[in-house]
């Protein structure tokens, strides 16, 4: 403020940015940034080392800064973010499972010489354009720059500590995603229309989010969670305000976690997209939408909760249902782990519906649990394939324990993960989520848990059984050899579902730790 | 003139963009419905901002606006490549995905 007059000084205080705690998001944006001038100013040859330097320096460096950032609660940037247990731990998870995804996007040995993505999106599929620069081996790489900003997009949304600062990171993390959809290199025509469904809803879903703001604004006088929470507890005229905006919130992020009946783009994007993205989004959108939506309805909304608690145990239980009875008729690998997300966004809320600090440990501890497994299953998808890319219909996966039965094993231990058999991860997951929805009266939610888990084992066993007990029916199925990165993240991804499950304390512990909201 | 009545118009605005996306076929309408659905949302921060006289709800509409430009590259950007390959924007016509 040198140059001012004294006079302006006082009337724009500087805001108070308490960088230390900011760090790790601010790093992700950097790395995003410089990805952008690599893109612009490289050679193409320099630019895919250069991506994987700016990338994973940017993603561990976050990690690291994440580490040392201190772990005092409190609310910092003028109070538009959040820096407690859940935003912590929740940001630490999205870094690391980004990294393991990340990892993923780098194989060019499963295609060989090719990684998963169109040489030019803007090219007309089938042209000459397109053909000519796939047999060039010509390369794309804006990949990562978009991916990071996704990514420093979902390192705020859990953080968000306001209506405004929630809207932009979701609007942050969103927007790169949509571009993602469209980057397939094989099923252009799937891809593109995945990237427009996921666009056109999105951005309906985020405009009810946004209308809903502005009513709970004009409700509360405020955006601020804390204040939004106190006019709640103390004012009850206008009400109509309060429970419309709620609602239209509520719209907003049950879109975004995939929830029945605002799951239908779903299984779209997830089978449209390259399989890679559809990975890194299952797993990461999930923990940072599902960060979001507890803090929401635990601190701003929670002294009404008689009034959303009814709602949301009912889309609970219809979610889960809605995934297990679709995922039993696919005969798309990629729609059935779609439509097993959109049940396992189901079983999450029950974790919400308890409404207990238990309830939200158990829930942190599932979004380990849960997005290790579905990167790890998406990563297996991507290597099964025919003449004409991902064999992803199931019955080419027939006989595939005969062919290789370490891939086989992997993708069964994903899947009984997600089905929640003990000694994987999924079981203390589940376990923890009912129980926490039982000790708070949950009861009828819970018992319609159990069925639907039941039913959801039904399909997940018969792909092992798929597998290990049937001749394949056709040769044209071939199992890639993944790169040194894929195996990583495979590795990754079977060592955090075995441990997790075999000694879930170690998980549980650090998730009781984590899960006070500061209010 | 009674404030509340912009809340009423920002509430039929935001209708007729939410009913648009809804009943029409033709992607770009389709995006102009959302963008209507937006700028309701913005005339009524603005209005909350002169009702309960603070300004957060007019800083939310500035946010909102460059949010609303961003989406719009995003999403021409998109619709442009399905145009360029099909020759319509028809929403109709982008159903390869099913079950």
């Amino acid at each position: 403020m040198m140059g001012l007059p004294a006079a302006t000084q006082g009337l724009f205080p500087v805001p108070q940015l308490e960088y230390q705690n900011l760090a790790p998001v601010l790093i992700v944006l950097v790395a995003a940034l410089l990805g952008v001038l690599v893109e612009a100013f490289l050679p193409r040859a320099a630019r895919f080392r250069a991506q994987l330097v700016v990338s994973f320096g940017g993603l561990l460096i976050a990690l690291a800064a994440l580490f040392f950032a201190g772990n005092t609660d409190g609310v910092i940037a003028e109070g538009a973010i959040a820096w407690d247990g859940p935003a912590r731990f929740l940001q630490g998870l999205i870094l690391v499972l980004s990294v393991v995804a990340f990892l993923l996007f780098t194989d060019r040995k499963i295609d060989p010489g090719r990684d998963a993505f169109a040489p030019r999106v803007s090219a007309i599929p089938g042209s000459a354009e397109e053909q000519s620069l796939t047999e060039k081996l010509v390369q794309q790489t804006e990949v990562y720059p978009l991916a990071l900003f996704s990514v420093s997009g979902m390192l705020l949304f859990p953080a968000a500590n306001d209506l405004l600062m929630m809207f932009v990171a979701l609007e942050v993390l969103s927007l790169p995603l949509y571009l993602l959809a469209g980057m397939a290199r094989r099923r252009r025509l799937l891809s593109q229309e995945a990237a427009l469904k996921y666009f056109l809803l999105g951005a309906y879903s985020s405009a009810f989010f946004l209308f809903g703001s502005a009513m709970i604004y004009g409700y509360a006088n405020s955006l601020r969670f804390s204040e939004i929470a106190a006019a709640t507890a103390s004012q009850s005229a206008s009400e109509g305000l309060l429970l419309v905006g709620i609602g239209l919130i509520s719209v907003g992020l049950l879109f975004k976690i995939g929830a029945a009946p605002f799951h239908e783009w779903t299984p779209d994007v997830y089978q449209g997209a390259p399989t890679v993205i559809t990975a890194f989004m299952a797993a990461t959108t999930k923990v940072a939408a599902f960060g979001a939506l507890v803090r929401i309805f635990y601190v701003a909304f929670g002294p009404v909760r008689e009034q959303w608690l009814p709602l949301i145990s009912v889309i609970s239980a219809l979610t889960m249902l809605v995934g297990v009875i679709f995922a039993l008729t696919q005969r798309e690998m990629k729609r059935m782990l779609a439509y097993s997300s959109i049940a396992h966004a189901g079983f999450l809320l029950t974790g919400v519906v308890a409404l207990s600090q238990k309830g939200v440990s158990a829930i942190l501890f599932y979004l380990v649990a849960y997005g290790f497994a579905t990167i790890g299953a998406f990563g297996i998808v991507t290597l099964v394939r025919d003449g004409a890319g991902e064999a992803s219909d199931l019955s080419a996966w027939a006989g595939l324990g005969k062919r290789s039965p370490g891939v086989a094993a992997l993708f069964s231990l994903f899947l009984l993960s997600m089905a929640g058999i003990p000694l994987t991860a999924g079981f203390p997951a589940k376990f923890a989520v009912f129980s926490a929805a039982s000790a708070s009266g949950a009861s009828w939610l819970v018992i319609v848990g159990v069925i639907a888990s039941a039913i959801a084992g039904f399909f997940y066993v018969r792909v092992i059984v798929l597998m290990f007990f049937t001749d394949p029916q056709d040769d044209n199925t071939t199992v890639a050899i993944p790169s040194l990165a894929t195996a990583i993240s495979l590795a990754v991804c079977a060592g955090v579902t075995i441990v997790l499950g075999v000694l879930p304390q170690i998980g549980l512990e650090v998730a009781d730790r984590a899960s006070l909201f500061i209010r | 003139m009674n404030p509340m009545n912009y809340i009423y118009l920002s509430a039929a605005l935001f209708s007729i963009g939410a009913f648009g996306v809804l009943f029409r076929r033709n992607a770009i309408v389709v995006f102009m419905c959302v963008e209507l659905m937006l700028n309701a949302a913005n005339l009524a921060f603005v209005a909350f901002a002169r009702i309960n006289g603070t300004l957060d709800g007019q800083v939310v509409a500035f946010f909102v606006m460059v949010v609303a430009a961003a989406e719009v590259v995003i999403g021409l950007a998109i619709i442009m490549s399905i145009f360029a390959t099909r020759r319509s924007a028809s929403i109709d016509e982008a159903n390869l995905l099913r079950s």
